[in-house]
């Protein structure tokens, strides 16, 4: 049952990105990115992180990918005009893609041996009362790091954007 | 019972009766909001216009369904499934009762109890605003395209406060699990105050109660923060292209949304199903002393109708409710029913209460309606978290 979910959510996030970047309207494809996410946060799930999935559905799904759907549609972006593309590329280009991601595929199969799988459910630490502990007793300087520089960004992202007041 | 049976069986008892309330919701709005008004509202089709949302759904469903050449096609379809999909979702988390024991079968009035089920109803509630501003977006018009993004907007908005009105009392109740938040707030004070969290522990979260029915207020786009689908102001906001039954679809989604944030507040702040005071004082006789009351009222006025029709219904209406009193002191289905009326008369308080509002407040701004967010309410909601973290951590061993 497991096997089943993972191979489904692997191949929903799998097929969303692929359509991320073959769709010609920005729309689509921000839509794209939001199921990738949506599939991510369901193998997280599957892999025992519950708060990582629900983090992930609330902060990147729910906010970041609203602000990308914000931004197009404010700037009203149309639709991608495509380009002729030479002979080459289209002779070439999907026969290099499979040798790429085949050897890709044999590189990791030699790195990680079958034996050292992933058990589904294995993982219990993943609750929101480890991830909690472990971010105020173990990782506190880089969590109050990373807050400081979110607010850099912020902040420079303000400072950069705003406009010239004459 | 098989598993799987038994959750298909629950299912489609939960979806029958969310959408049985939906409709009579909206019966009840009208209603309350007439005699706010001092009016009546519905009351020809059928008897007090009971079968009024019947004929609203047969309506929308005979509706000529149009299809603007305009828009752009993939998302305008996608748009109201969207919005309703991610509405209806969120009650499956809900528990509405006790553990129940129906002959051989023992199950929760529950359909499942994730461990994060606080985290899984937020972000839903974030993913609802995809359906808004798509269909703003998709309808090609610029009423629909402002209508939607302000909506959008302040729905983000206000999810902040939102969610740190939320973390307070989690503090206070140390779960994320909606079965164990009410049964962490099980049990009473002196004998008799019951331990909801708005009365319990360090700090009664009170303020975060309130901040919390605001911020509800806004990501349903309710009064007085409906500015995106005010009439007056921009047609009709992100839904004015939609007719039939995708324009029923948004509507559905935003009761939706009502009664599950109801159902939240009632959760996390009222104590889910735990009475108002204990059983020794007789608490598990409330419903059948309110339900005998009104069916007494109501064969009272059957006696003395106002209208001819009233001789026959309201003396109907009285026996049926003296019936349902009798239920809940029968002996298998009164522990069953007991819970559940608790649950349902508190998420039915905070509902009126949504009603109430709408037939009183006049709607914000939209500059008045964002500042008031992010200029007031986070700001209130921040210090109400620092305060109540400071309490329990002084108050803990």
């Amino acid at each position: 049952m497991d096997a089943i979910l993972f191979l489904l959510f692997a191949a929903i996030a799998v097929i969303s990105a692929i359509n991320l970047v073959l769709q010609t309207h920005p729309i689509s494809s921000a839509l794209s990115l939001i199921g990738v996410m949506g599939a991510l946060a369901a193998l997280y799930l599957l892999l025992g992180g519950e708060f990582i999935a629900a983090a992930q559905l609330i902060v990147y799904a729910g906010a970041i990918m609203v602000l990308f759907v914000f931004v197009i549609m404010l700037l009203n972006a149309g639709a991608e005009v495509k380009i002729r593309r030479g002979p080459w590329v289209k002779f070439f280009g999907i026969p290099l893609l499979v040798a790429f991601l085949g050897l890709i595929g044999y590189i990791l199969q030699n790195l990680f041996p079958a034996s050292e799988g992933v058990q589904f459910g294995g993982f219990t630490h993943g609750t929101a009362l480890d991830i909690g502990r472990l971010l105020f007793t173990s990782y506190l300087l880089p969590f109050e790091v990373t807050s400081v520089l979110i607010l850099v960004a912020l902040v420079g992202a303000i400072v950069l954007a705003r406009k010239e007041i004459d | 019972m098989n598993f799987f049976i038994l959750s298909l069986i629950k299912s489609a008892v939960v979806a029958f009766v969310l959408m049985t309330t939906l409709a009579y919701l909206q019966w009840i709005e009208r209603k309350v909001i007439a005699h706010i008004q001092l009016r009546v509202g519905p009351r020809r089709v059928g008897p007090h216009g009971l079968l009024q949302p019947l004929a609203d759904v047969i309506k929308l469903l005979t509706k000529e369904d149009i299809l603007p050449s305009h828009v752009n096609t993939f998302f305008y379809f996608l748009a109201p499934f969207i919005a309703v999909f991610f509405a209806l979702i969120s009650i499956s988390v809900i528990p509405f009762g006790t553990d129940i024991n129906i002959g051989p079968i023992h199950t929760a009035m529950q359909l499942t109890d994730l461990n994060i089920g606080v985290l899984f109803v937020l972000g839903l509630s974030g993913m609802g605003v995809y359906g808004v501003a798509l269909a703003g977006w998709a309808s090609n018009n610029k009423y629909s395209l402002m209508g939607g993004l302000r909506s959008s907007a302040q729905m983000i908005s206000y999810e902040l406060p939102m969610a740190l009105a939320i973390a307070a009392p989690l503090l206070m109740l140390n779960t994320l699990s909606f079965r164990e938040l009410v049964n962490a707030q099980a049990g009473y004070y002196l004998g008799f105050i019951p331990r909801w969290s708005i009365f319990q522990g360090p700090l009664p979260q009170v303020f975060s109660f309130i901040l919390f029915v605001i911020a509800a207020f806004a990501e349903t786009n309710r009064v007085p923060f409906d500015l995106p689908e005010a009439e007056n102001e921009l047609v009709a906001g992100f839904h004015t292209e939609y007719s039939s039954m995708k324009f029923a679809a948004f509507f559905m989604a935003e009761y939706a949304n009502m009664i599950t944030v109801s159902c939240v507040a009632t959760l996390l702040f009222l104590g889910g199903w735990q009475p108002l005071f204990p059983v020794e004082y007789g608490s598990s006789f409330v419903p059948s002393v309110i339900f005998v009351l009104g069916g007494l009222l109501c064969l009272y006025h059957g006696f003395n109708p106002a209208r001819p029709l009233d001789r026959i219904t309201l003396p109907v209406a009285g026996v049926v409710f003296i019936g349902v009193a009798g239920a809940f002191v029968a002996p298998v289905i009164g522990p069953v029913l007991l819970p559940l009326f608790w649950f349902a008369s508190k998420v039915g308080v905070i509902l009126f209460l949504f009603i109430w509002i709408r037939g009183t407040l006049p709607r914000f701004r939209y500059d008045q309606l964002m500042s008031f967010a992010w200029t007031f309410m986070f700001p209130v909601a921040v210090v109400n978290l620092l305060v109540t973290g400071l309490l329990v951590a002084l108050t803990s061993k």
